[in-house]
């Protein structure tokens, strides 16, 4: 009986909270509306983790640089480059048509990633 | 047949070494001196090869009689100014001592040669630094980019620095004492999932500015990224560096000085002897020997002694180069 009344009372709350963010969603994102949530990739000891991320379409991707030395972020077509990210630095890229993404750091050429956009 | 030996210049006792060589009949020889695991002393003529330890009898002879040469110069690399993390929070402090190094040299350097990554974020601040902290030599310079000195601009800032008369992304050649010196770009342009490059571009200018010296030139060639392939999955090592070294062979004696890996290390092959610096900065691990080339904290009494310069002699008429690591020690 009381695990009935929770359960009742739970789904009440989440009601409450979704109408809350459903009201407050236009006053914070109006442009945004079709954003997907943000995905990030870390740039440790000269990888990109994980070297492989898919996303969907108007995702943006940040890139978090963990390293002791700075990275350069670019993609392979010229599409995006960053500059130079020193330790703890961040780039971002919105990814606003589907694809594959093939990207390296320009001076570690080496390190190699690509972002797939469903 | 070319035999190819590779060894770090911390070697210490007698390496010999035979290979034959093409085209040129002076008997030649290469000498190698390690500095009580510091550093190598090697005298360079082709042919055959051989390393003592400082101290013993060989080394002071070869000091005294081979090593006092007619050009003697000096190379720095890695300062890496604006870096501050654990592996050295004092560039500053390191550069200076190497500034030290250099003017406690017994034969003052006509010149230095400064192989790339002046800088950690090419911010003018830092080669502003570097600059003024230089200065203190009272020695000319000569600089090649490594690519932490290019990262913004493509190497605008730096050329405007330090490469104003140089072609393309920054290469230029001089002669001095009868030894022709070539300073290579290969931290440009890179290709994902390469190496370093040097370029078409680059490599024809070289092919040109070589053509018409005699094969009895002795040839220095200097550059960031290693002309020869020590650790490709670190990207140690430089794409087409066998068609720039094409160009080259037929020299009698050729010197190839490198920077980047921040540690020294060696490598005959043929005419050709290719050398990799000290950093003044930090210090990275042997190919490897870490899950990657990042720098490498050492524990603080050990870190002076594996950060340096390398200086070299010219002994004209014997072509014989002789490569001297020291460490900050
Ligand atoms: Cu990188």
């Amino acid at each position: 009986m009381r695990k009935a009344w929770w359960i009742v009372g739970s789904s009440f709350t989440f009601a409450l909270v979704m109408v809350a963010l459903l009201a407050t969603r236009p006053l914070i994102a109006k442009a945004d509306e079709t954003k997907a949530p943000p995905a990030e990739i870390k740039v440790d000891n000269f990888t990109f983790g994980p070297d492989t991320l898919t996303v969907a379409v108007n995702s943006t991707v940040t890139w978090v640089n963990k390293d002791d030395l700075p990275h350069v972020i670019a993609s392979n077509d010229g599409l995006f480059k960053s500059k130079a990210l020193d330790t703890d630095q961040t780039y971002s890229y919105t990814f606003s048509k589907p694809g594959t993404y093939a990207y390296f750091c320009s001076i570690h050429p080496k390190m190699v990633g690509k972002i797939v956009v469903q | 047949m070319t035999k190819t030996r590779l060894f770090h210049s911390n070697a210490n006792g007698l390496i010999e070494h035979d290979h034959n060589r093409d085209g040129i009949d002076r008997r030649g020889f290469l000498k190698c001196m390690a500095w009580a695991g510091t550093g190598a002393l090697c005298l360079i003529e082709g042919g055959v090869l051989k390393s003592f330890a400082l101290g013993t009898r060989n080394a002071s002879q070869v000091q005294s009689h081979e090593v006092a040469g007619r050009l003697t110069f000096v190379q720095i690399s890695d300062s890496h100014m604006g870096f501050n993390k654990p592996a050295n929070p004092d560039v500053i402090g390191t550069l200076k001592a190497a500034v030290d190094k250099i003017n406690a040299l017994p034969q003052r350097p006509e010149f230095i040669l400064h192989t790339g990554d002046i800088s950690h974020l090419s911010s003018p601040d830092e080669f502003d630094t570097v600059d003024q902290i230089l200065t203190a030599t009272h020695t000319p310079i000569f600089f090649v980019p490594g690519e932490h000195d290019v990262l913004n601009d493509d190497g605008k800032t730096f050329r405007e620095r330090y490469a104003k008369n140089s072609k393309g992304a920054g290469w230029y050649s001089f002669d001095k004492n009868g030894v022709h010196f070539i300073g290579l770009v290969n931290v440009m342009n890179l290709k994902a999932g390469g190496l370093g490059t040097l370029g078409n571009e680059q490599l024809e200018w070289l092919r040109d500015d070589v053509k018409h010296l005699p094969s009895s030139t002795p040839i220095v060639v200097f550059a960031h990224i290693p002309l020869w392939t020590i650790y490709p999955e670190w990207g140690w090592g430089t794409e087409d560096s066998a068609q720039a070294l094409s160009y080259v062979k037929r020299f009698g004696s050729v010197t190839v000085l490198n920077g980047h890996i921040h540690q020294t290390m060696q490598k005959v092959e043929g005419n050709v002897t290719f050398h990799t610096a000290f950093s003044t900065a930090f210090v990275q691990p042997a190919p490897g020997k870490a899950d990657g080339p990042g720098p490498m904290k050492v524990p603080g009494d050990q870190l002076r002694s594996l950060l340096g310069i390398t200086d070299v002699n010219y002994v004209q008429g014997r072509h014989a180069l002789a490569l001297v690591d020291a460490s900050l020690a």
